[in-house]
């Protein structure tokens, strides 16, 4: 027998007035805006943006907001958003090598067309907690250098130039496949392994590539270069026969050089990892190298023996959307499927009681069943 | 949809940049020029201003084949002039109201009468606050360029 239950309308509506009214917070207190929340936690609206999987700042701000600073939970929001929208097409292919950089750092060379430029980086701070910022200290404003910047090609350009270095394959014009539009299937191709991770959880991917670093499936990386900055967009309008501007966004971009593949035909030269996100998301860009790396071992003729190497695995499990929904799901309503366990349990002890009322007196009781009962019933 | 492409590259190319410099104005700088333009007034949507998306592409290692990145959100629309020129432009964001206004300002540029004044006090404007703005960033980040110096230790 199935019984509906109905009730609990008027709590949830009471618990989600209690939400709105806690998420305000202390009335005295001025409210967050959405400008302040895009300009001042930038790295935190890049993150929504792009786990996301759409680039708007705005919609990115108000979704943290909506969410209390829920990060995960203002990522489900700017999902659901997208899903209103219709798609009008797809960009042309993003040239980063145009980037007007921000941030441009190689570990493989010192001294590089372009230099090493630190940007507004958290590295070599102190990691001291500023206590300064607690009150309301205006920052020195930032150094200028009028001689500006020099062109900073791309570093793999430098290493191809010797053949040290995996060449990318030939463009082909055949249109990459698109996860949004059709299911993830087996083996994946590396245009959709890419968007997978693009759009992929920063922590879960953060924790596969430190797993190759471990030895699971390592690869010996060096970043061969990071740059953030932002790069304009063309979309090719039909009506128009001709490709328009949209505007720019920005991106983080990490190559990660690896060791060596050879083979009879081929001198041995490095391999290649790529990442790319939106926003400045630089840990993010590294792990994905480092995870889309581990995820060409097959190509490589390298065994799949690690959890970072194996597609299905990584791909399956990288986006936190699907991740939150299937786990948190256990916390709705489950009360049909928990008394039918309930049934099965006590008939389950019922048979073994009656097993036991049957067995000969000598069996030793040190053996005690406890540990078999324990199992069975925390199923 | 291509007219003419030859003879028309030149003016294609034009057009891109102003267009260019169109969506990347903000709405008050369309606005407060376009509202001292006759023929900018009672213009028709041809289709209505409405926001979307666009899937951004990447290239694998920044230069091989192109794989989808993620989503932008794009506002468009077209219009057309009551002395019959369309206009039409895409931006990114939601900001259908700011579409409309470039969608105008393209039409406009179409016409020899008033393209001098788009030029002028349009795109000429938004491309000079740009690359005000681009230069005084870039100087910013140079600063943050590393200058490598070699300690000389030991015997020589």
């Amino acid at each position: 027998m199935y019984v509906a239950v109905k009730g609990g309308e008027r709590a949830i509506d009471n618990a989600h007035r209690l939400l709105a009214s806690d998420r305000r917070g202390d009335t005295d207190i001025p409210e967050i805006s959405t400008n302040q929340i895009a300009g001042q936690l930038k790295l935190a609206v890049a993150r929504v943006m792009a786990e996301g999987s759409l680039y708007d700042p705005e919609v990115a701000a108000l979704a943290i907001k909506q969410a209390r600073g829920d990060l995960i939970e203002a990522i489900f929001l700017a999902r659901a958003y997208r899903t209103t929208l219709p798609r009008f097409g797809y960009s042309r292919p993003i040239e980063t090598s145009e980037m007007a950089v921000e941030r441009r750092i190689s570990a493989t060379y010192k001294d590089l067309p372009g230099g090493q430029i630190l940007g507004p980086t958290f590295d070599y701070t102190h990691r001291l907690i500023d206590f300064g910022l607690a009150g309301d200290a205006v920052p020195e404003p930032p150094a200028e250098n009028a001689a500006g910047l020099e062109p900073a090609p791309h570093v793999t350009r430098l290493l191809n130039d010797e053949g040290l270095i995996e060449q990318n394959a030939t463009r082909s014009d055949a249109p990459p496949r698109d996860l949004t539009r059709e299911p993830l299937a087996f083996p994946a191709g590396r245009d959709l392994r890419l968007q997978n991770l693009a759009r992929g959880d920063e922590g879960f991917l953060l924790g596969l590539a430190y797993s190759t670093q471990r030895g699971f499936g390592g690869s010996h990386p060096f970043v061969g270069e990071i740059r953030i900055g932002e790069v304009e967009v063309e979309f090719f309008a039909e009506e128009l026969g001709f490709a328009v501007t949209l505007g720019r966004v920005q991106l983080t971009e990490c190559e990660m050089v690896n060791q060596f593949k050879g083979s009879a035909s081929e001198p041995p030269q490095f391999t290649r990892g790529y990442g790319l996100v939106f926003g400045q998301s630089e840990r993010k860009a590294m792990s994905m190298a480092l995870v889309d790396r581990a995820l060409r071992a097959e190509e490589f003729g390298q065994d799949v023996t690690a959890p970072a190497q194996d597609q299905e695995f990584v791909l399956s499990h990288s986006d936190n959307v699907q991740a939150t929904g299937f786990v948190e799901h256990l916390k709705l309503p489950h009360y049909v499927d928990f008394q039918a366990e309930l049934g099965l349990v006590r008939r389950m002890r019922a048979l073994h009681a009656a097993a036991r009322a049957d067995e000969p007196d000598e069996a030793p009781p040190e053996e005690a069943d406890e540990p078999v009962e324990d199992r069975e019933a925390a199923e | 949809m291509i007219e003419s492409p030859t003879e028309e590259m030149p003016d294609i190319a034009a057009r891109q940049r102003a267009m260019a410099a169109f969506a990347e104005a903000n709405f008050e700088e369309l606005a407060s020029v376009l509202t001292g333009i006759a023929a900018a007034r009672n213009s028709v949507d041809l289709r209505r201003p409405e926001a979307g998306l666009v899937m951004l592409r990447g290239r694998v290692g920044g230069d091989g084949n192109a794989f989808n990145l993620g989503e932008a959100s794009v506002a468009r629309a077209s219009i057309r002039l009551v002395s019959g020129e369309v206009g039409h432009a895409y931006v990114l964001g939601r900001d259908t109201a700011k579409a409309r206004l470039a969608a105008i300002a393209d039409a406009l540029w179409q016409r020899s009468e008033t393209r001098p004044t788009i030029e002028r006090e349009l795109v000429a404007v938004v491309e000079d606050r740009l690359g005000q703005a681009l230069r005084a960033r870039q100087a910013q980040v140079a600063a943050t360029r590393v200058d490598f110096f070699t300690l000389v230790r030991g015997e020589d």
